[in-house]
């Protein structure tokens, strides 16, 4: 029985005055991967940067209504409490340009003071290494600087070191839209690993991208949930026109 | 006829290329000369003694200046004490709060203190530690040098900080660390060579001031290490002793001249070395 790790419920966005995510109420089951797709500007990157309270360090943005990660309101919880539990990669890589490879994968854990020995964080740095598919590129060159790394490496970079942090979700915001179609499709194939230890909520502009990675997906539109249900199902027989136009291309 | 048009506009190019050219070599003239000029003069007056000694009285031969040496190491020293932690502290605050009203102001502020002149700096500060303390001293003259620093830090900093993208600042909230560590291990250390570079300057800057220690530092024939006491500095040296009637004295100041030329010099070399080893790629 699959069981619901984050839910939001009448969940609204505001930067200032501008309403960005309407009445959203959405249930996402563990271990699942979820597209949130819809046209530029639709919400679906602010209703993203909620579920992990990024969207607050906007000046000016506010939201209303709960995001629950298992029962608790993540508005109600530490922030930084709600960040390691659910870890995100963004659009463009971004690794710490001044740590090594192997710092800014061990940076979560470092950074906060967390304690670990010497064999342990080496643990730490290869399993997440392998998990993102990058410890054979790169174990000879641990300590050199990840920004050395080709775009596509650096954003697998970036995935590791999110999971290094053991997260329960993983957010990912449009994690290939500045990559080459190589890198796109490793690291497509890393999402399909990556589903059996984590829940997957990625963000994408791409509907071929959507079909071919996610269970269900997610459309939005000038900020509304307009429909969400099983990719298959959406994409063969979208119930709402205004998906069944996005996904014939009429508008996009 | 086509033709003329296109030799004419090409001819013009050309012309524009060797005005631009030559106003830029115009620019490096006085400052090669003076370099020129100064080590001209003063090369020959440098020997071991000149800095081991110190000033001797009028009529002997030889004398140094070794108390102004060490008076503008310490007096520079505590001056970059006083003014690092404020300036940095105060450029982070600036990059991380850009549109607040304090920001505002203090950046006024900031721009405003940028262009006080230091004769003004140093009467200040004559009234408001020389007089109450009783005495000149050195620390009041750091004192007047670390509020000259503080702009160019302040300015550096912030401007440093400002280039660093704010996705990397989000990668470290996102890892759920909290904001101190954020600026301090992730946004700072990226900017290090930035910040580390407008210190260097600053330092350079304030080096070769006279005015803000003419009532506060003083100045002082012997060596001291008291920094409550009046103390000897390069700039103070050069301006005492080239106004005065005596030809011994005049080459003590064509020498101490020189130091202070070369020092200022290798700071700003300093700077651009590190600007390019520690400069984190973004």
């Amino acid at each position: 029985m699959e069981s619901t790790i984050i839910k939001s419920e009448n969940f609204n966005a505001y930067f200032g005055t501008n309403h960005v995510v309407k009445n959203v109420t959405m249930g996402i089951d563990q271990n699942s991967v979820v597209a949130v797709m819809g046209p530029s500007g639709c919400g679906k990157t602010t209703f993203l940067r909620c579920i992990n309270r990024m969207h607050e360090l906007v000046p000016g943005a506010t939201a209303t209504g709960k995001i629950l990660l298992h029962k608790d309101n993540v508005y109600d919880l530490n922030s930084i409490l709600v960040r390691l539990k659910i870890g995100m990669v963004f659009q463009r890589p971004n690794p710490f340009p001044n740590l090594s490879i192997y710092d800014n994968v061990i940076a979560g854990y470092k950074l906060n003071g967390m304690k670990l020995s010497k064999q342990e964080s080496n643990e730490i740095v290869e399993g997440s290494l392998t998990k993102a598919a990058l410890w054979n590129e790169v174990k000879d060159n641990l300590h050199k600087k990840g920004t050395f790394l080709s775009g596509g490496q650096q954003q697998r970079l970036c995935i590791a070191r999110a999971v290094a942090m053991e997260p329960e979700v993983l957010l990912l915001d449009e994690p290939t839209s500045a990559l080459d179609p190589i890198s796109t499709a490793s690291i497509e194939q890393l999402l399909f690993e990556l589903k059996k230890n984590y829940t997957l909520i990625i963000v994408t502009h791409n509907m071929q991208q959507a079909g071919r990675v996610s269970d269900k997906t997610a459309f939005f539109y000038l900020g509304e949930l307009v429909e969400y249900d099983d990719t298959r199902e959406m994409f063969t027989n979208p119930k709402d026109t205004r998906t069944q136009n996005y996904i014939t291309g009429r508008f996009s | 006829m086509k033709n003329t048009r296109l030799n004419y506009r090409i001819g013009v190019s050309k012309l524009s290329e060797i005005i631009i050219s030559f106003f830029a070599f115009l620019v490096a003239v006085p400052l090669i000369a003076i370099i020129f000029y100064v080590i001209k003069t003063g090369i020959s007056k440098l020997s071991w003694n000149f800095f081991t000694n110190i000033p001797k009285p009028v009529g002997e031969i030889g004398g140094g200046i070794a108390n102004a040496l060490i008076g503008s190491l310490l007096i520079v020293l505590i001056a970059t004490l006083i003014a690092v932690p404020v300036g940095i502290l105060c450029g982070i605050f600036l990059s991380e709060n850009r549109e607040s009203k304090i920001s505002y102001y203090s950046r006024l502020a900031v721009d405003i203190l940028q262009g006080v002149p230091s004769i003004v700096i140093g009467i200040v500060i004559y009234f408001w530690l020389v007089k109450p303390l009783g005495s000149f001293s050195a620390v009041s003259g750091s004192v007047a040098l670390a509020i000259m620093m503080l702009p160019i830090i302040i300015r550096s900093t912030e401007e440093t900080l400002k280039l660093i993208p704010p996705s990397i600042k989000e990668a470290g909230l996102a890892l759920g660390l909290p904001y101190h560590k954020v600026i301090l291990k992730i946004v700072v250390p990226c900017g290090f060579s930035g910040i580390l570079s407008g210190v260097i300057l600053a330092v350079a800057r304030v080096a070769g001031e006279t005015a803000p220690l003419l009532f506060t530092a003083f100045g002082n024939p012997y060596i001291t290490t008291n920094i409550l006491k009046p103390m000897q500095s390069l700039p103070l040296l050069i301006f005492n002793y080239a106004t005065s009637p005596y030809d011994e004295w005049h080459d003590l100041a064509w020498g101490a001249s020189t130091v202070l030329l070369i020092w200022v010099l290798l700071l700003n070399i300093i700077t651009k070395l590190i600007a390019r080893r520690w400069k984190v790629q973004l």
